[in-house]
């Protein structure tokens, strides 16, 4: 293999390859998207505060309380998420977004290797974006009830 | 459940040396019960075994079970014999990481597999351990960890299940090669020709065999219809079974049913030979280790720490 072909393939060249699979979508609240459908009247207000009017039942438990609504939602336009660079997304591709400060994950995520893969192992796939498997406000996993215990030999009949 | 209990015909008291001396005096039909066999028993006594055997032959079998298992559990059933795909070896990362301990892989492999739900003899143990120690025992795990919530401050689990070794201890032991290991790797059990010494279970490091010590028993409407017969169809009861990365599955393109019904996708699975594949990924660029490397078994079955 020439050099040129091998840089072709390396992880960095390949880094922003976004594997071509099905996601289920964005998982919204019901009824709360488009989001413009209640913002488009209401005149935007950057400035960091508690939100007590809407959306007091989003805790955002993320990055140890530094982040805010902004850092992700965009100001201007409701139905879009913005990277760090003012670049507008879509929610559909939420992962640019985490993949911002989560690296290594995003890199993982695009292998196949971190998350939930449903499917085929040769062929279709069905990927998750962050935000199917994380609620992005509190991102860590709530603990689960674990399923019952095995039998203990002494108490099989 | 039906009246009439299938049995695996080389658990009879009758046994082949019987039935063979018997045969040598020229008393064959005095030696074999037959006025309460009928066809399907004397074919399943007779039967090859499954290696020597040819497309006919093992289609006919599959028939005979097939119309046995839709019989007792009252509905349709189907066994196949799909073979191995070639170019491929089946491997298995585990990320430990991420592992929750929530048990969720066990009962979907209970399901897909049809294992016996009363007795239970799950394939999939999650062994837990607590954070910090300075030696992890394996044999003072503890597996029968029961708390309101999972994961439990400070531990960490490891589910452990057949590690689909290269160098099956298991396979080498057994005295009727009812077990082996198939071209994509898939360590594999004959119900049909293992007479339950469960020496393979005395061979196996990893405790990933079973045994059936009483009658199996799935509830007519849980039976998992879509059977493999080297995996997941209805078992007999004195025959050992084992994890067989889904076998019905996997031969068909898609995951095991642990992959898919993980919550936290700390299960990885796909082909070794395949060099674009996740599991291959993993083994490039996660520090792997697999248990007991010691033993030179040579598991195809990876743990990894992800994070």
């Amino acid at each position: 293999m020439d050099s040129e072909a091998a840089l072709a393939q390396s992880p960095q060249v390949q880094e922003h390859k976004i594997p071509k699979y099905i996601t289920p979508p964005p998982p919204f609240s019901e009824g709360i998207f488009p989001c413009s459908d209640c913002h488009k009247d209401l005149k935007p207000n950057p400035k960091r505060r508690k939100l007590e009017l809407m959306h007091t039942d989003i805790h955002l438990k993320h990055a140890g309380g530094e982040q805010w609504c902004l850092d992700c939602h965009d100001l201007n336009n409701r139905d879009k998420l913005h990277l760090i660079n003012g670049k507008l997304i879509d929610f559909e591709e939420v992962y640019y977004l985490c993949g911002q400060c989560h690296g290594t994950i995003f890199r993982d995520w695009k292998a196949g290797v971190h998350g939930k893969r449903t499917g085929e192992w040769n062929g279709k796939k069905v990927y998750r974006l962050c935000t199917n498997c994380h609620n992005p406000h509190q991102p860590h996993f709530k603990p689960l009830k674990p399923k019952r215990p095995p039998e203990r030999p002494s108490d099989i009949k | 459940m039906s009246k009439k209990q299938r049995k695996n015909p080389l658990s009879l008291k009758l046994d082949r040396r019987n039935f063979l001396k018997g045969s040598a005096l020229g008393l064959a039909a005095s030696a074999l019960p037959l006025e309460n066999a009928d066809a399907s028993f004397i074919e399943a006594f007779f039967q090859k075994h499954f290696r020597e055997m040819n497309k006919k032959e093992i289609q006919e079998v599959l028939n005979r079970l097939e119309k046995e298992y839709s019989e007792q559990y009252k509905k349709h059933v189907t066994v196949k014999a799909t073979k191995a795909m070639p170019g491929v070896q089946f491997g298995y990362g585990l990320d430990l990481s991420r592992c929750i301990g929530c048990r969720r892989c066990v009962y979907a492999c209970i399901g897909e597999n049809n294992q016996s739900r009363d007795p239970q003899i799950p394939w999939i143990q999650v062994l837990s351990f607590r954070k910090g120690d300075k030696w992890t025992d394996l044999e003072e795990a503890d597996k029968y960890y029961n708390p309101a919530t999972v994961p439990e401050p400070e531990h960490w689990y490891m589910p452990v299940q057949c590690q689909q070794c290269r160098h099956p201890a298991c396979t080498r032991a057994c005295p009727t090669q009812a077990t082996w290991k198939e071209p994509d790797g898939i360590v594999v059990v004959d119900y049909n020709w293992c007479i339950g010494c469960r020496y393979c279970m005395a061979a196996c490091p990893y405790g990933a065999r079973h045994f059936n010590w009483g009658e199996p028993h799935i509830p007519d409407d849980e039976l998992n219809p879509v059977t493999h017969y080297l995996g997941n169809r209805p078992r007999y009861k004195g025959v050992v079974e084992k994890c067989t990365f889904c076998i019905q599955r996997t031969r068909e393109g898609r995951y095991p049913a642990c992959v898919e019904i993980c919550p936290v996708g700390a299960r990885k699975f796909g082909n070794l030979l395949d060099p674009s594949s996740e599991i291959r990924y993993c083994i490039e660029n996660k520090r792997v280790f697999r248990l007991k490397e010691e033993l030179n078994t040579q598991p195809k079955f990876y743990y990894f720490y992800a994070t």
